[in-house]
C-alpha cells in the first residue's frame, strides 16, 4: 500500500459490530477468570489500602482516605482492563491467533477490525470500572444520584486508554514488548496522578509532569464526582481524554495498516 | 468474462520486485494453479487480487469489479482458505462457522441453515461442538474450507491448501476441491506440489520472480516445454558413462548430484545401453510437471 494511503482517515461503520461480538461471545466463555483479574484485583488493592493505610491517615484531600482512594482505584481500574485488553488480547487476536487475518479476508476491512477492538476493549473496561463503582455504593462512600455521572466518565477513560494501548499493539513484536508500556507509562502514571495521594504532595517538576496526563484529567473529574463536588474545567478534562484515545486511535490504524496491508 | 482479470501488475517493496508486470486470467469454472518456488510472488499476488495491499502499477478486476477500490464488495462472493490456519480457537466448530457468517452480514439464521451441508462437505457433522484444539490438522484445514464457503462464493482462493497433511488428509482435501468444482464454483490455488495442480486444474501458471513464465493445462506445458521421456542415471560409473554416452542418448542433460537425468524424445535405444552395464542403474518415466518446473525455475534453493 502506498504511504499516502497508510494515512487516510479512519472509514468508520457499523460493520464493526460482528466483530467486537465476536469477542464479547469469546470473552463470555471465559467470564469467570478474566472477571476476577480485571474486577478483584483493584478491589482488593482499594480495600486493602483503605482500611489498612486508611487507618493510619486521619483525613485525605479533607475526606477518609477510602473515600480518597475510591476516586482513584475507579479511573486506574478502568484504565487497567482497557490497556491489558487491547495489549495482551488484542495482539492474540493479531498476531499469534491471526483473527484479524481471517476477518481481513471478508468483506470487512481494518478500520472495521480496529474500531471493533477499541470499543470492545472500551466496553470491557466499563465492566472494570462499574465494578468498583458498586463497591463504593455497597460501602456507602459516596452518594448514588452524583456519581452516576461517573458512567460515562468510565467510558471516556476506556475510550482513551484503548486507543493509546492499541498504538502499543501495532508496534509490537511479541508480548515482551508491552512491559516497556507497563513500566515506563502506567505504572508512572498511577503514582504521579493521584490515584493513591493527592498530587500536590509531589515536588513541583512532577506535578507539572502530571498535568499533561491522561489519568490526571481522568482523576480530576472523577474524584470531586465521588466526594460530592462539581468538578472543575470540565471540558478541558474531558477533551484532553477525547485527545488521548482519538489520536491514538488514529496513530495505531496509521501503524497498523502499515503492518498488515503492507 | 474471467472472474479475475489481472494486467500488469506490479508490486515492490524497497528494492525488491516481488509482482513484476504479472498478467493472469482465470476463467469461470475453471481451477487455475498458480505454482512457483518460495518467493515467487504467488502469496503476494493474493492479497494484491483480494485488495489487502495496493498494487504500484497494473489493474485487478475481480467478479468485474476494479480492486483496491471496490474490493470490499468483491470479496462479498469471495471465499479464502489461508496458507495457515486462523480458526478461532474459543470457538466451537459451529461457532467458528457462525462467526465467520457474520462477517458477511449475514443472520445467524441464514448461516445455521447452511452449516448441515457444510458440515457434510468437510466430513465434521459429528463435530460441530468439538473445540478446534480437539481436531486434527486435516480437519482443521476442511473446517477452514467449509468457512470459506460460509457465503456460498463463486470464486475461491486457496493457498497452499494441503501443505502439512498427510497423505490421507490430502486427498480428502482434493475430492472436497473436485466437488466444488462439479457445482460450477471457480478456484485460484496456489501450491509447491506438482500433483496437486497436475490433478485438479485445468489450466497451470508457472511464476517465477513475479512473472508469469509458462501458462497451459498440464499436457500442454509437458508437451511445449519438455522432451516427453526422462531417464534417470545414477551409480558408480555414471561420470564416465556421461561423459561418453549421454551426447549420442540424450537430447538434454542434467546432473544433480549422484544423479543424471537425460531428456529424450525416444528412450528406448538408451534403456537398451542400460540394460547391459552393470555398475548403473536406471529409472524410465514419462516427463512430468515437475520436470517442466525444474527446468524453467532451475534446481537451486529459494529460501
Amino acid at each position: 500500500m502506498q504511504t499516502t494511503q497508510y494515512f487516510r482517515l479512519p472509514i468508520l461503520s457499523l460493520r464493526f459490530i460482528p466483530v467486537w461480538r465476536r469477542n464479547f461471545l469469546v470473552w463470555r466463555k471465559l467470564a469467570i477468570p478474566s472477571i476476577l483479574g480485571n474486577l478483584a484485583d483493584p478491589a482488593f488493592y482499594m480495600l486493602g489500602l483503605g482500611y489498612g493505610l486508611g487507618g493510619l491517615l486521619p483525613e485525605v484531600g479533607g475526606v477518609p482516605y477510602m473515600t480518597f482512594l475510591a476516586a482513584g482505584t475507579v479511573c486506574y481500574s478502568t484504565m487497567n482492563s482497557a490497556t491489558f485488553e487491547v495489549l495482551y488480547s488484542g495482539f492474540s487476536r493479531m498476531h499469534v491467533q491471526k483473527t484479524w487475518e481471517a476477518i481481513l479476508n471478508t468483506p470487512l476491512t481494518l478500520d472495521d477490525v480496529l474500531l471493533a477492538e477499541l470499543l470492545w476493549a472500551t466496553s470491557k473496561s466499563l465492566l472494570s470500572g462499574l465494578a468498583i463503582l458498586v463497591i463504593v455504593w455497597a460501602l456507602g462512600l459516596a452518594g448514588f444520584g452524583q456519581t452516576l455521572w461517573l458512567i460515562p466518565l468510565i467510558i471516556l477513560i476506556g475510550f482513551c486508554f484503548a486507543g493509546m494501548g492499541l498504538v502499543m499493539n501495532a508496534l509490537s513484536p511479541n508480548y515482551d514488548f508491552f512491559m516497556y508500556y507497563f513500566t515506563l507509562v502506567i505504572t508512572p502514571m498511577v503514582l504521579l496522578c493521584g490515584v493513591f495521594y493527592p498530587v500536590d504532595q509531589l515536588p513541583s517538576w512532577l506535578q507539572s509532569i502530571s498535568a499533561w496526563l491522561p489519568l490526571t484529567h481522568a482523576i480530576a473529574l472523577a474524584r470531586p464526582l465521588v466526594q460530592g463536588g462539581a468538578p472543575q474545567q470540565v471540558l478541558a478534562h474531558i477533551l484532553a481524554l477525547l485527545a488521548y484515545g482519538g489520536v491514538g486511535f488514529y496513530i495505531a490504524l496509521v501503524l497498523t495498516r502499515r503492518r498488515l496491508l503492507k | 468474462m474471467p472472474l479475475l482479470n489481472i494486467r500488469g501488475l506490479r508490486k515492490s517493496y524497497g528494492a525488491l520486485e516481488v509482482v513484476a508486470g504479472l498478467d493472469l486470467a482465470v476463467e469461470p469454472g475453471e481451477c487455475f494453479g498458480l505454482i512457483g518456488p518460495n518467493g515467487a510472488g504467488k502469496t503476494t499476488t493474493l492479497r494484491l487480487a483480494l485488495g489487502l495491499t495496493a498494487p504500484d502499477g497494473g489493474t485487478i478486476s475481480m467478479l468485474d469489479l476494479p480492486v483496491p477500490d471496490q474490493a470490499r464488495e468483491a470479496r462479498m462472493r469471495v471465499g479464502v482458505v489461508p496458507q495457515m490456519d486462523n480458526l478461532d480457537p474459543d470457538f466451537t466448530v459451529r461457532e467458528n462457522l457462525l462467526a465467520y457468517g457474520r462477517y458477511f452480514g449475514q443472520k445467524d439464521t441464514e448461516t445455521a441453515g447452511r452449516i448441515p451441508a457444510l458440515l457434510e462437505f468437510a466430513g465434521l457433522e459429528h463435530r460441530a461442538e468439538a473445540r478446534i484444539d480437539a481436531l486434527s490438522g486435516g480437519m482443521k484445514r476442511r473446517l477452514t474450507l467449509a468457512r470459506a464457503l460460509v457465503n456460498d462464493p463463486d470464486l475461491i482462493f486457496l493457498d497452499e491448501p494441503t501443505t502439512g497433511l498427510d497423505p490421507q488428509a490430502r486427498h480428502m482435501m482434493w475430492q472436497g476441491l473436485r466437488r466444488l468444482l462439479n457445482q460450477g464454483k471457480t478456484i485460484l490455488l496456489t501450491t509447491h506440489f506438482m500433483e496437486e495442480a497436475e490433478r485438479l486444474c485445468d489450466r497451470i501458471a508457472i511464476m517465477d520472480h513475479g512473472k508469469i513464465i509458462a501458462t497451459g493445462s498440464p499436457h500442454e506445458l509437458i508437451r511445449n516445454h519438455i522432451e516427453p521421456q526422462v531417464v534417470e542415471v545414477y551409480g558408480e560409473g555414471v561420470a564416465d558413462w556421461t561423459a561418453a554416452h549421454s551426447g549420442t542418448y540424450c537430447e538434454r542433460v542434467e546432473q544433480v548430484g549422484e544423479t543424471v537425468f537425460c531428456y529424450t524424445r525416444n528412450s528406448e535405444a538408451l534403456v537398451q545401453q542400460l540394460r547391459n552395464r552393470t555398475d548403473l542403474r536406471y529409472l524410465n518415466r514419462p516427463a512430468s510437471l515437475e520436470d517442466v518446473f525444474l527446468k524453467l525455475t532451475g534446481r537451486d534453493l529459494r529460501d
